[in-house]
């Protein structure tokens, strides 16, 4: 799914793709809509759409760019960290 | 995915990783370069300049079903996000006709909500199912 990008000196870079997209589903979270704390308005909640994005990624041996919507029909585990090299 | 460049990823699996986890890291190591997608999903750390550790659960029609945040000393717990997708996989499946209660894993009875469970959870739940 992932297309292999063409690497050169620059560093590559990715980020938001489009609009966010507000889509209720209430039947699944029971009209839970506990959202993340934000200042100037929550751009994640439950059961609400994850917003796109399309980012530079190192999978396998080769540098690829990942969107995250390429994944839609599977199950995502979508992780944020501090850093490499970090120790935890 | 972190700040890190896709190099800087590449180098890490390669002098690190792969010496926890035979082959290295099997899934896409993505890269944040701003925080500009940790912003987007309210993880980035704007005084430290570094995405914290979140953790999404996205279904199949790219609805998120849970997350969580840690900050950066403490580690998450792997299985837990497994139990948490087995258990959205389960409720998914039934389209909501059952619910996993408190200590809910695989195997484990699950509640099917409606008007003859009002007040009667505990006839099939037991507190100690929260702890074994």
């Amino acid at each position: 799914m992932p297309e292999e990008m063409k690497v050169g000196c620059a560093r590559p870079t990715g980020g938001p793709v489009g609009e966010e997209q507000p889509q209720a589903r209430p039947e699944e979270t029971g009209g839970a809509e506990l959202s993340a704390k934000r200042e100037g308005g929550a751009m994640i909640k439950l059961g609400r759409k994850a917003p796109d994005f399309v980012a530079p990624a190192y999978h396998q041996g080769k540098f690829v760019s990942v969107k995250l919507s390429e994944y839609l029909g599977k199950w995502i585990v979508l992780c944020f960290y501090p850093g490499d090299f970090t120790f935890v | 995915m972190s700040m890190d460049s896709v190099f800087v990823h590449k180098i890490w699996n390669e002098v690190e990783i792969s010496k926890m986890v035979s082959g290295g890291v099997p899934f896409a190591m993505l890269s944040d370069a701003g925080g500009r997608v940790g912003s987007l999903y309210d993880v980035y750390d704007i005084d430290a300049g570094v995405d914290t550790r979140g953790r999404f659960i996205i279904d199949p029609d790219g609805v998120i079903q849970g997350y969580e945040v840690l900050t950066p000393p403490v580690g998450r717990n792997v299985l837990e996000t497994l139990r948490q997708i087995q258990a959205f996989q389960l409720v998914r499946q039934s389209k909501g006709a059952e619910a996993t209660p408190s200590g809910w894993r695989p195997g484990k009875p699950t509640l099917k909500p409606g008007p003859d469970l009002v007040g009667r959870v505990w006839e099939t739940w037991k507190t100690s199912m929260a702890f074994d």
